[in-house]
């Protein structure tokens, strides 16, 4: 196991990135019932594994590659409360997509977090291509692709693993399995128990870890990193986690599992079990703990007044960037 | 000036391409120890080293999906296709994917890749191995696709790829890999995307085509001219963008246009030529448009009658410019 400093600032950090997710995340919901944002797909319940493996890697310098659960890995990279925002609302300003994106469709060159569009296990291959650039210009860069278990029934996400295992390249494949995809369940998904089995067809390591823990996704993730960084190739991690909120904001999460099953994972909501734990080790005081709280809202308060007063797209955009210009 | 196969302007250029800008890269399947199934990567292995000539395991949209993300990671890959006809698993990656990335990241990221792929038919290859899938990609807004037709074009064209900042597709006629030979200069030149060539000047009768048909209908405008029949070749080379100002100065100068492509008929390239002329040009036209194209049959047959009679030829290309000619 790598050794791990885990100091109180990252700690605070760690749980800084879940809160304001999760604040971002109910912001969002309020938002589209309302009326003022079209559509919503949340990080709520995943907030543990994203931040973990975000706070993991050379943030910035090495490459993310999101898909639509990540909005807690994407603000632990570096995408601002306001850049979600404006993301959500299909502002001009976007740095996404400039409006043109669903939301939840991540993109940020300034602080390598890919382009990602919405066909699953697409993703997979493009980690294992920037990793393959990285072997190739020696670049140090490890790139980390992120997926739910739904997606592992499609071909590109086994091309990825293979690809990337036979060229031993710096990556990590980052299942975020909440037992769901969309309605169907895991074990209609596939006749095994745990992604991670996956692994051993590409001789690579497959860890099974709590993704209800940041540090245990923490210490997983950074010893996958460094072992890509090694020469090594890559790690196949499976954050074990639920998701507390329908797909969607269209969708009806009743009508597919029940209320008891909801409840007892919230019983180990992350966001709420991380904060217990932070106060009883001692790492914040109330205070602290109040004071962070506070400047979540602020912040999430900021974004959405920000964003809904920032200009739309001009529809003469249209037609720009098909090509470069 | 060198004469070369258009197999071999291909392979000089890649060489070229390769010596001059470290971060390109080669791979596939076969490309490397093999040199390709056609052997245009012959050497090339040998010259740069298995990192940057790299055989790559046996799927398509890993080879196109892989390239994407080395290219926006600093690489500028050149990846191939074996047949073009395999490229449909990885269509999603390039259609969903490639084609998208600048226009879905408003001009934030760009996806500078070359995909090449051997297409076509007439040489025994049958269903799978003789397709000309070029219209598929055609449709489709954020990418271009280029066909040379000559071992000149073939290299100014591959040249030009390479520099693009966006995804370029580059088919290759495998019929024309070895019959087709000419002057190649040493020297690297741009052919630049979405020029046409007029490769014959005439005033009786337009053939507007594209890769081993250019060929094709030099040989039967030759017979033609005996005949008394002038005959212009505009060679599109660039299936998108099209060169829509020397289609419609064609189509003008001769009132009589013929477009002809292997690929099949219905919702091919000639449908958009025609399209095209059809809004811009009616009134300049003495016939209507005619196409000539490979049937509407779901690929080429294997045995040698079924494949002759699926193929355009010479022949063929004479005759229909000859009743145009009449009309």
């Amino acid at each position: 196991m790598a050794k791990v400093k885990l100091t109180p600032e990252l700690l605070k950090e760690i749980y800084y990135y879940m809160a304001l997710s999760r604040a971002l995340d109910d912001r969002m919901w309020i938002l589209n019932r309302q009326g003022r944002a079209p559509v919503v797909y949340s990080a709520n319940g995943h907030e543990a594994t994203q931040v973990g493996a975000a706070m993991a890697l050379n943030r910035g310098e090495d490459w993310i590659v999101p898909y639509y659960r990540d909005l807690a890995m994407v603000i632990a990279y570096g995408e601002t409360p306001r850049e979600v925002m404006l993301h959500l609302l299909g502002r001009a300003d976007d740095p996404n997509s400039g409006g043109r994106q669903m939301p939840a469709h991540w993109g940020l060159k300034r602080r390598h977090i890919m382009t990602t569009g919405s066909v699953v296990a697409t993703q997979d291959v493009h980690a294992a291509g920037l990793a393959l650039a990285s072997k190739v210009l020696k670049d140090g860069r490890v790139s980390l692709a992120s997926f739910g278990e739904g997606s592992t029934s499609q071909g590109e996400f086994h091309e990825a693993l293979n690809f990337a295992s036979v060229h031993k390249l710096p990556v990590i494949f980052l299942n975020e399995n909440n037992g769901y995809a969309i309605s169907v369940p895991a074990r209609k998904q596939m006749a095994i128990m745990d992604v991670a089995a996956r692994a051993q067809g590409y001789g690579i390591p497959g860890v099974i870890v709590d993704g209800n823990d940041p540090i245990k996704v923490y210490e997983v993730t950074q010893e996958a990193a460094e072992r890509a960084r090694r020469g090594e190739g890559p790690t196949l991690i499976e954050a074990k986690t639920y998701r507390f909120v329908p797909h969607s904001s269209d969708d009806d999460d009743r009508a597919y599992r029940s209320r008891e099953e909801v409840a007892e994972w919230k019983k180990r909501d992350p966001v709420i079990t991380f904060e217990k734990r932070l106060i009883d080790e001692k790492v914040m005081t109330q205070d602290e703990l109040k004071a962070m709280q506070q400047r979540i809202k602020d912040e999430v308060n900021d974004a959405t007044d920000f964003a809904e007063k920032a200009p739309l797209p001009d529809p003469s955009t249209l037609g720009r960037y098909v090509y470069a210009e | 000036m060198a004469v070369m196969s258009y197999l071999e302007a291909i392979r000089e250029t890649l060489r070229q391409e390769l010596r001059r800008d470290s971060r390109i890269i080669i791979y596939g399947e076969d490309v490397g120890v093999r040199g390709g199934v056609f052997r245009v990567t012959e050497g090339l292995q040998k010259e740069f080293g298995e990192d940057r000539v790299i055989d790559s395991p046996l799927a398509e949209a890993a080879i196109v999906g892989t390239a994407i993300g080395a290219a926006i990671n600093g690489l500028r890959p050149i990846p191939e296709i074996q047949f073009a006809d395999f490229i449909f698993p990885a269509i999603n990656q390039i259609v969903e994917e490639a084609a998208r990335i600048r226009y879905r990241s408003n001009g934030e990221f760009g996806v500078p890749l070359v995909i090449r792929a051997p297409f076509g038919g007439g040489v025994h290859g049958a269903l799978y191995h003789s397709q000309s899938v070029e219209a598929f990609f055609a449709h489709v807004p954020g990418l271009k696709v280029v066909i040379p037709g000559t071992p000149y074009d073939a290299k100014g064209l591959l040249a030009s790829a390479v520099e693009d900042e966006d995804p370029v597709l580059y088919f290759e006629h495998k019929a024309a890999y070895r019959s087709l030979k000419g002057e190649v200069p040493e020297e690297r030149y741009l052919i630049p995307i979405g020029k046409a060539d007029l490769k014959r000047s005439g005033k009786d009768v337009s053939i507007i085509t594209y890769g081993l048909m250019v060929s094709y209908a030099l040989k039967a405008a030759e017979t033609l001219e005996k005949e008394g029949i002038s005959v212009e070749i505009l060679d599109l080379r660039s299936i998108r963008p099209l060169d829509v100002e020397m289609i419609l100065d064609t189509a003008r100068k001769t009132g009589k246009v013929l477009v002809v492509h292997e690929d099949n008929l219905t919702g091919g390239v000639g449908g958009e030529i025609s399209a095209l002329i059809a809004e811009h040009a009616l009134f300049d036209l003495d016939a209507p448009i005619r196409r000539l194209a490979g049937p509407d049959v779901p690929a080429m047959p294997y045995s040698p009658p079924l494949e002759h009679a699926f193929m355009i030829t010479s022949d063929k290309i004479t005759e229909a410019a000859r009743d145009l000619a009449k009309f």
